[in-house]
C-alpha cells in the first residue's frame, strides 16, 4: 500500500456514478456541441432513472443482422435484375444476378442462424405462421425464396432444365421484392424509436438500397453492352434510397437525431457519397463504355448500400440506449393530449 | 389443450382489438373458452420500503441466476433494471422533495426527557410543553387516526426516498408475444405472458419489441427470460413468490378487476391525505398497450422510475407497416421494370 487514493484531482478510481443526480435532476444532459453538428430540435429536458435506458438494448449482432439487411436487399434486387436480364437476352448480366442472389441469400441464412441464441433450434422458426411477427413472415418468405434463387442459379450454370430455371427466376423475382422490403418492417416493428418512427419510409429506403446494391453487382460483372439496365437501376435505386431517407428524417422528429451523431452519422455520409457517386459513375461508365469505371461504380454502390444498413442498425441501437428518445416524444404526446 | 398452438390464431385475426385498444377478455381472445379471471399485480409503491424481499423470493422460487455482483454507486439500487436474470427490480430514487406523510420540522433538542419521565403516569393525557407528540386536537386535524398526515404546513423541503418494485407488465397487447416468430411466448389462461423455454430459439426479437425493457436474452444460455407471474404457482392456486414475500403488501396479487378497484380507492385515499403526487400507472385499458396486467401506484412521473410515460405496443402500427412495405415492394418492381424498358443499343 503506497499513498492515499485521495488525490488533488479527486478520489482515484472513483466511479463517475458517485456524482449521479437524482430524480428530476437526473437525465438532464448538456449536449456537447460536436463539430458541424446542428441540433435538429430544441434541447429537451426530461427525467429519467439515473440516465438508464428505458428499453433493453437489442441483442442482435451488428455483423449478422445489419449484414442480413444488406444481403437480403442485394439478393432481392438481384433476382429482379436476373428476371429482366433473362427476358431481354442479357445472359452475362442474368448469370451474375442469379449467382449474386443465391450467394447473398445463402450468406443471409447463415448469418440469421448464427445470430440465434440457440442456433440448433433454427427450425422452430417454421413452427407457426404469425402475420403479427415480421420475423415469422420473413422466415417463411426466405423458405420459399432461397430454394428458388438456388434453382435459378443452378439451372443457369448447368445450362439444363431451362423451363424450371425460368420459372424459378420469375418466382424469385416476385418474392425478391418482398425479401428486399420486409426487413424494414422487421426492424420497424419494435419499440426502438429510430426504427419504429421511420416505418412509413424505411421500406422505400430499403427498396432503393437493395436496387442500388444489385445494380452495383451487375455493373461489376456484366460487360458495358449488357449493363444498361443495371446503370438505370443504379440511378433509380439511389434516387429512391436517398430521397426516402431524407423524407424519413424530416418526419421522424427527435428520433432522427441518432442518425446524425457518431458512427451512424459517419456511415450515412459515407453511404450518401458512395451511392450518389456510384450512380453518377455508372452513367459516365455507360457513355464511355469503360469496364473499369463501371467496376468502380459497382463497388461504390455495393459499399454504399452496406454502409446505409449498418447506419440504420447502429442508429436504432443508439436510440434504444438513450432514455431521451423514449421519454421525450412520449411525454410530448401526453402533453398534447392534455393530461 | 396446448396453449402455444393458439398464438397463431391470436395473431391471425387483425382488428377486433387484437392488436390495440381495450380488450376485456384477453384470455378469451387468445382462445381460452372458459378462462379463469385475469390475474395480475398491483404494486403500491407508496408503502414499498425497498427491502428487496421480492427480488430474493423471485430468484429463489424461479431459480434465476445471479445478475451481477456490483455496486453501482448511484444509489442503493445495485440491480439497475429488469432483464433476463432480474424479474423483479426495486428502483430507489432520492429526491429533494417533501414526502407526504412525513412530519418534518419536529425538533427534539428542547425536550428534557428526564423531566418528562418524572411526569410519567401523573398526567398522561397532556404531555408537557415541548413534547414530541402534538396535542390531540392538533393531531386530529393534521393526521386523522389511521390516515396519512398531510404535508407540513411550513412546507419544509426534505429528502424523500421513492422505492418501487418493477416487474413485467403482462400487457393486454404484448409486443413480445406478437413478434415472437416461434410461438415460444404465449398467453396463459390467466391472461399473463410466459416464455416456453423449450421452444425459444433465442432470436431476440422480443427484446427490442418490449416498450418497457423487460425481457432480455441470457448470454450464456441464448434464450430469453422474464417474469412468468409464477405460472407454476398460479396453476395450483398459490400467489406469486414476490407478492407472498412482500412484508408491506406493496405487491398485491389478485384478479385484475378487483385490483383496479382497490387501486382507485387507494389513490383517492392518498389524494385526500394530501399526497397529490399519487397516480396510477398502467391501469387504464385505454392506454397504448390496452392496460397492464401488472400496474403501479407511483408518487412521481413514470420516467423518474425508469418507466416509459406513454408506451404504445409497436404492433398497433403493424398493418400500416405491412401496407407501406407492400407499396415499397411494388415500387421496387416498377423500378426494375423501368430499368429494362429501353432496348439494348
Amino acid at each position: 500500500m503506497s499513498g492515499s487514493d485521495v488525490t488533488r484531482g479527486g478520489v482515484r478510481g472513483a466511479r463517475p456514478d458517485r456524482e449521479a443526480l437524482t430524480g428530476a435532476a437526473a437525465g438532464r444532459r448538456r449536449r456537447r456541441r460536436g463539430r458541424g453538428e446542428q441540433p435538429m430540435v430544441p434541447e429537451a429536458e426530461f427525467s429519467s432513472y439515473y440516465g438508464k435506458p428505458v428499453l433493453n438494448r437489442p441483442t442482435w449482432k451488428p455483423l449478422d443482422i445489419a449484414g442480413y439487411l444488406y444481403l437480403g436487399g442485394l439478393a432481392g434486387g438481384s433476382s429482379l435484375l436476373a428476371a429482366g436480364a433473362d427476358l431481354t437476352g442479357r445472359p452475362v448480366l442474368a448469370r451474375a444476378a442469379k449467382l449474386g442472389a443465391a450467394g447473398a441469400i445463402s450468406l443471409s441464412l447463415a448469418a440469421l442462424v448464427h445470430d440465434l441464441g440457440r442456433p440448433a433450434r433454427f427450425l422452430n422458426m417454421l413452427r407457426v405462421f404469425k402475420p403479427t411477427s415480421p420475423m415469422s413472415v420473413g422466415s417463411w418468405l426466405l423458405t420459399a425464396y432461397a430454394p428458388l434463387t438456388m434453382a435459378a442459379a443452378a439451372t443457369d450454370v448447368a445450362r439444363r432444365y431451362r423451363l424450371v430455371g425460368s420459372a424459378a427466376t420469375a418466382g424469385a423475382a416476385v418474392l425478391g421484392t418482398g425479401v428486399a422490403t420486409y426487413t424494414a418492417v422487421l426492424v420497424a416493428d419494435t419499440a426502438v424509436p429510430s426504427w419504429h418512427e421511420g416505418y412509413r419510409e424505411l421500406p422505400f429506403v430499403f427498396a432503393g438500397s437493395g436496387a442500388s446494391a444489385a445494380a452495383g453487382l451487375g455493373l461489376l460483372a456484366a460487360p458495358a453492352g449488357q449493363a444498361g439496365p443495371a446503370r438505370r437501376m443504379a440511378v433509380l435505386g439511389a434516387a429512391l434510397e436517398l430521397g426516402s431517407f431524407q423524407l424519413m428524417k424530416q418526419r421522424m422528429g427527435l428520433s432522427a437525431e441518432p442518425y446524425e451523431q457518431g458512427r451512424p452519422h459517419l456511415l450515412l455520409r459515407m453511404s450518401e457519397v458512395l451511392t450518389a457517386g456510384g450512380a453518377a459513375l455508372a452513367v459516365v461508365s455507360g457513355r464511355r463504355r469503360d469496364r473499369w469505371l463501371a467496376a468502380a461504380a459497382g463497388t461504390a454502390l455495393l459499399t454504399g448500400s452496406a454502409a446505409l444498413r449498418f447506419a440504420v442498425f447502429h442508429a436504432g441501437v443508439a436510440s434504444a440506449e438513450d432514455p431521451k428518445y423514449t421519454v421525450v416524444p412520449q411525454r410530448e404526446r401526453l402533453t398534447e393530449r392534455g393530461r | 389443450m396446448n396453449p402455444d398452438d393458439r398464438t397463431g390464431a391470436d395473431g391471425a385475426a387483425v382488428g377486433g382489438n387484437l392488436l390495440f385498444g381495450p380488450q376485456p377478455d384477453v384470455a378469451g381472445a387468445a382462445g381460452y373458452p372458459q378462462a379463469p379471471p385475469r390475474m395480475g399485480f398491483f404494486t403500491d409503491t407508496s408503502v414499498c420500503i425497498g427491502c428487496k424481499a421480492c427480488e430474493v423470493a423471485c430468484k429463489e422460487w424461479n431459480a434465476v441466476p445471479e445478475d451481477g455482483l456490483e455496486l453501482t454507486g448511484m444509489s442503493y439500487d445495485n440491480t439497475q433494471g429488469l432483464g433476463a436474470d432480474t424479474w423483479r427490480h426495486v428502483a430507489f430514487i432520492e429526491q429533494r422533495k417533501p414526502l407526504g406523510g412525513q412530519e418534518p420540522g419536529v425538533a427534539h433538542e428542547d425536550v428534557d426527557v428526564f423531566a418528562a419521565a418524572t411526569r410519567l403516569g401523573t398526567d398522561a393525557g397532556s404531555p408537557g410543553p415541548g413534547a414530541t407528540a402534538p396535542p390531540p386536537d392538533r393531531a386530529s386535524e393534521a393526521a386523522p387516526a389511521g390516515r396519512i398526515s398531510p404535508l407540513a404546513p411550513e412546507g419544509r423541503t426534505e429528502l424523500r426516498w421513492l422505492m418501487a418494485s418493477d416487474v413485467c407488465k403482462h400487457c393486454t397487447h404484448a409486443a413480445c408475444l406478437d413478434v415472437c416468430p416461434t410461438g415460444a411466448l404465449f398467453r396463459t389462461e390467466f391472461g399473463t405472458v410466459v416464455v416456453q423455454e423449450d421452444v425459444c430459439n433465442g432470436c431476440g426479437y422480443c427484446v427490442p419489441a418490449c416498450p418497457y425493457g423487460v425481457i432480455d436474452q441470457r448470454k450464456d444460455d441464448g434464450r430469453v427470460w422474464k417474469c412468468t407471474l409464477c405460472y407454476d404457482r398460479l396453476g395450483v392456486g398459490m400467489e406469486p413468490a414476490c407478492a407472498k414475500s412482500c412484508p408491506t403488501e406493496s405487491i398485491q396479487f389478485g384478479p385484475l378487476e378487483e385490483l383496479r378497484e382497490r387501486a382507485q380507492g387507494r389513490v383517492a385515499q392518498l389524494h385526500a391525505a394530501g399526497v397529490t403526487d399519487a397516480r396510477l400507472y398502467g391501469e387504464s385499458p385505454d392506454d397504448g398497450v390496452g392496460g397492464d396486467g401488472a400496474f403501479f401506484l407511483l408518487l412521481d412521473e413514470p420516467e423518474v422510475y425508469g418507466l416509459p410515460p406513454d408506451p404504445v405496443v409497436t404492433t398497433r402500427d403493424l398493418p400500416d407497416m405491412w401496407r407501406h412495405a407492400a407499396l415499397a415492394a411494388v415500387s421496387l418492381a416498377a423500378l426494375a421494370l423501368g430499368s429494362f424498358v429501353r432496348r439494348p443499343r
